[in-house]
């Protein structure tokens, strides 16, 4: 630290006093709503796949994540949730259509390199991890089960 | 009605403990995916995640600490019904709608559109 003058000093701690705090209530908030309302969304979705006449918690349940994958993809192409998302922070990345954004922004940004190491490979950049780590969690703790229940 | 309030309250809390990992760790939004994944998968292990789905539908099966619920429980009902195969089956069987939707339409939207010029 001594390689700094006293006046240097002065002038960081002037510089970190009057740069503006990244305003993580405000942050929050909207994480709240936007991931709130996205997921009441699903629950109109849920429920109407249920007046249908799907089984709650199998059938409703897979074609409800089916369909907000879905908008997911298609708001992502149409450059819409990249805008929600913005502003939205984690209530955009954190429901199922946020993993379907993961998907998709990455496979157009990268299509110049092809169809296939550009596209299809760029698709897994995030969506990877989540099957790998998830799948792999659960096949650990469904062993774990099937040991204890032996 | 009140369904649709706890799915908006409960799904908003759970983005809103993302935000907040992301705000003040150095944690990437991808690594939140992966940690509530990982994490949903635990919660569902241990038998805690169901009731928070009992309580608030949508509002935590659509984040994604859902999905690990889904695949877990997908995993315990195939051990149950055919032992140890049900380990490696169970998981995806139950999680196939959204992950061949997220593979397909991904796939699709992706060839449809392009991104926007920046």
């Amino acid at each position: 630290m001594s390689k700094f003058s006293q006046e240097q000093k002065e002038y960081q701690e002037f510089v970190k006093r009057i740069r503006p705090k990244p305003p993580y209530l405000q942050n929050m908030v909207m994480a709240f709503l936007v991931g709130g309302l996205i997921c009441a969304i699903g629950q109109g979705i849920l429920n109407f796949y249920v007046f249908l006449g799907l089984e709650r918690t199998k059938e409703a349940a897979g074609a409800t994540s089916a369909t907000l994958v879905f908008l997911g993809a298609f708001l992502t192409g149409l450059g819409v949730y990249d805008e929600i998302g913005k502003r939205a922070g984690a209530g955009s990345i954190v429901p199922i259509t946020g993993f379907a954004n993961s998907i998709v922004a990455p496979a157009m940004e990268f299509k110049s390199e092809g169809y296939v190491f550009g596209v299809a490979a760029k698709m897994f950049v995030v969506a990877g991890p989540v099957l790998v780590y998830g799948i792999t969690s659960s096949v650990i703790i469904g062993f774990i089960y099937y040991l204890l229940k032996l | 009605m009140m369904d649709y309030i706890m799915a908006f309250i409960i799904g908003g809390i759970i983005c809103a403990v993302g935000q907040i990992l992301m705000d003040f760790t150095p944690l990437t939004p991808a690594h939140v995916l992966v940690l509530f994944v990982t994490l949903g998968a635990v919660l569902s292990g241990l038998g805690l995640y169901q009731p928070l789905v009992d309580i608030a539908g949508a509002g935590a099966t659509v984040p994604l600490p859902g999905f690990g619920h889904t695949l877990v429980k997908g995993v315990i009902d195939e051990v149950n019904k055919y032992g140890l195969l049900g380990v490696l089956t169970g998981g995806l069987r139950s999680a196939a709608a959204g992950i061949t939707a997220a593979v397909v339409f991904g796939y699709l939207m992706a060839l449809i559109f392009n991104p926007k010029p920046k």
